[in-house]
């Protein structure tokens, strides 16, 4: 593409040189200077923030400390990020086995249903998070759908607590990030070539064989995207744990609010999140590295 | 020819059933009739009169809308120039990483950086907070969506305008804006959309007494569960799902997964 466009140019009456740089600097530098004065700047003053000792009211001292790292060292802070760590992980697996089936029945669709099943799995995540999640409240609480039914067909005798536990954790976040897995593995399916998998059968593979030595290799790389996906708003959520862990089980995403907005303690919250940084940014290059093992392979 | 195998179709109706029964049931409560949320005793729109008659709903709703609209303006604006200039005088990868980063960090984490950053430059809170917060998204997400449609264009025609010597910015106005308008319709609905449901960056960076209709809508849930956020929610759920439809008629966006 940028190759047309330089021979287009050198072709041009008017020689490129100023125009096209101060073409350049015009459609850039609004949507630029927008995004590093608003996102990159935040993050680096974040990563500052660390290293101050914590104002009255909020805010910074400035003078250089390391407390803040070493107050990570405490069982309670661990334990709340070992779990978020499981947590997460658990809904990136769940996320997983039912969004690569999932994703293949669709590329297997008639073209025309085929869009609209995809739009189908978009429309949830489009769709107001805390409105989807709110969903699930009424679905499952005390008197609740589910409990009405379980009683109804007396299965058990009074409503079951099926709200404000772990298990319903997970369940809230498989429910908000499952097409962020499906949509990428879709992707990856519907690119294969049918040759590939019709050459194993007439090798001989039986179609079991042929997915694990053809089609799972070639669609691996896109699962662990949405594994990814997946994971990191999943590990630093704190609208889930709070809405369907009736804040007793809380994440990383928690702490993190409450040192901002209840504690007023900026410099350890600003702590916390560089180790959701540091995980978001070891899941991508690991992403990146297995995605590269995979296709070398 | 083998005959298909509707054993594969399993799943997706499983995830259907997953995606879809909570959704269902709490339209369906919306129009109840009782007291209770749950439990349905007849039809009835009351709760949805109850809403216009809320007041914080109302005002949540107007600052939403405020906000929502000037997000969308702004990083429609500026997100398609940002996909123009990437896609077409730009080969930097380092300035695609910048211009998608924002979309791909954790949204806690921008939230909890803004509010450092406001805080520094001693910045007062309130809607332009959010409407700034907004853009880190908005952004991104008009450009992503543009360069979608940009890839597609046939660039002969700005080249050959180009070489009859039009300068790059009347090549835009006249030659790539009107072809890349389906593109540019379809990122600022999402824009919007994103802005109208956007929670975790409002959250951190409201003036506490001009909350977004999403911060009135959690607030209302931790509250507990009353049948006007049935209608609420049934009422956004429209919207979204109307945007979203409208935005796969123009740009057949699922063509982009292939």
């Amino acid at each position: 593409m940028s190759g047309n466009l330089t021979k287009a140019s050198e072709t041009s009456r008017r020689p490129p040189g100023w125009g096209r740089a101060a073409a350049a600097v015009f459609f850039l530098a609004p949507g630029l200077t927008a995004l590093i004065v608003l996102a990159i700047v935040p993050m680096i003053l974040m990563l500052t923030y660390m290293f101050f000792p914590r104002g009255r009211f909020g805010g910074v001292v400035y003078e250089f400390t390391l407390e803040n790292f070493a107050r990570l060292n405490d069982p309670l802070y661990l334990g709340v990020i070992g779990d978020s760590l499981v947590i997460a992980g658990l809904v990136t697996l769940i996320a997983l086995l039912i969004g690569y089936p999932t994703a293949y029945a669709i590329a297997q669709l008639p073209p025309r249903w085929k869009t609209i099943a995809l739009v189908a799995i978009m429309l949830p995540f489009w769709t107001n998070f805390l409105i989807r999640i709110y969903a699930w409240i009424v679905l499952l609480s005390g008197p609740g759908l589910v409990n009405d039914a379980l009683t109804g067909l007396g299965l058990v005798d009074e409503p079951l607590e099926l709200l404000y536990n772990e298990g319903t954790i997970v369940l809230g976040l498989v429910y908000g990030y499952l097409s962020l897995m499906i949509l990428p593995i879709y992707s990856a399916v519907e690119k294969l070539d049918p040759r590939l998998r019709e050459a194993s059968a007439n090798l001989g593979a039986s179609p079991f064989r042929t997915f694990l030595s053809v089609t799972l290799p070639l669609t691996l790389p896109s699962a662990l995207i949405g594994a990814v996906l997946v994971f990191v708003p999943s590990f630093g959520n704190y609208v889930v744990p709070e809405l369907l862990g009736g804040g007793k089980a809380i994440m990383v995403g928690n702490m993190i609010r409450d040192q901002f907005l209840k504690a007023r303690d900026w410099p350890f919250g600003a702590t916390l999140a560089l180790v959701m940084i540091v995980f978001t940014f070891v899941l991508l290059i690991a992403q990146a590295v297995a995605s590269r093992r995979v296709r070398n392979a | 020819m083998r005959r298909r195998n509707l054993g594969v179709y399993v799943p997706l109706w499983l995830t259907y059933v997953f995606f879809y029964a909570p959704i269902v049931v709490m339209v369906v409560m919306s129009f109840n009739s009782s007291d209770s949320p749950f439990g349905f005793d007849g039809f009835s729109l009351k709760w949805y009169g109850a809403l216009a008659e809320n007041d914080n709903v109302l005002r949540g709703l107007v600052n939403t809308l405020i906000v929502a609209v000037g997000t969308t303006v702004i990083a429609t604006v500026v997100g398609t120039m940002l996909a123009v200039g990437l896609a077409r005088y730009t080969r930097s990868k380092i300035l695609d990483a910048l211009a998608t980063l924002p979309a791909i960090l954790p949204e806690l984490m921008l939230a909890v950086g803004l509010l450092i950053f406001y805080s520094t430059v001693r910045f007062t809170l309130g809607l332009h907070s959010i409407l700034l917060a907004h853009l880190t998204f908005g952004i991104p997400l008009v450009a992503v969506v543009v360069r979608v449609r940009l890839a597609s264009m046939d660039m002969s025609l700005e080249e050959a305008s180009r070489d009859l010597g039009a300068g790059p910015i009347p090549t835009f106005l006249r030659i790539t804006l009107p072809g890349l308008m389906p593109g540019v319709a379809a990122g600022a609905l999402l824009a919007f959309t994103f802005s109208l449901d956007e929670f975790v960056l409002a959250f951190f960076t409201a003036e506490p007494t001009e909350p977004t209709l999403p911060i009135v809508i959690y607030s209302m849930i931790r509250f507990g569960v009353t049948p006007d956020i049935n209608a609420l929610a049934t009422i956004l759920l429209v919207v979204s799902f109307t945007a979203v439809i409208a935005v796969q008629r123009m740009t057949r966006l699922t063509e982009s997964f292939k």
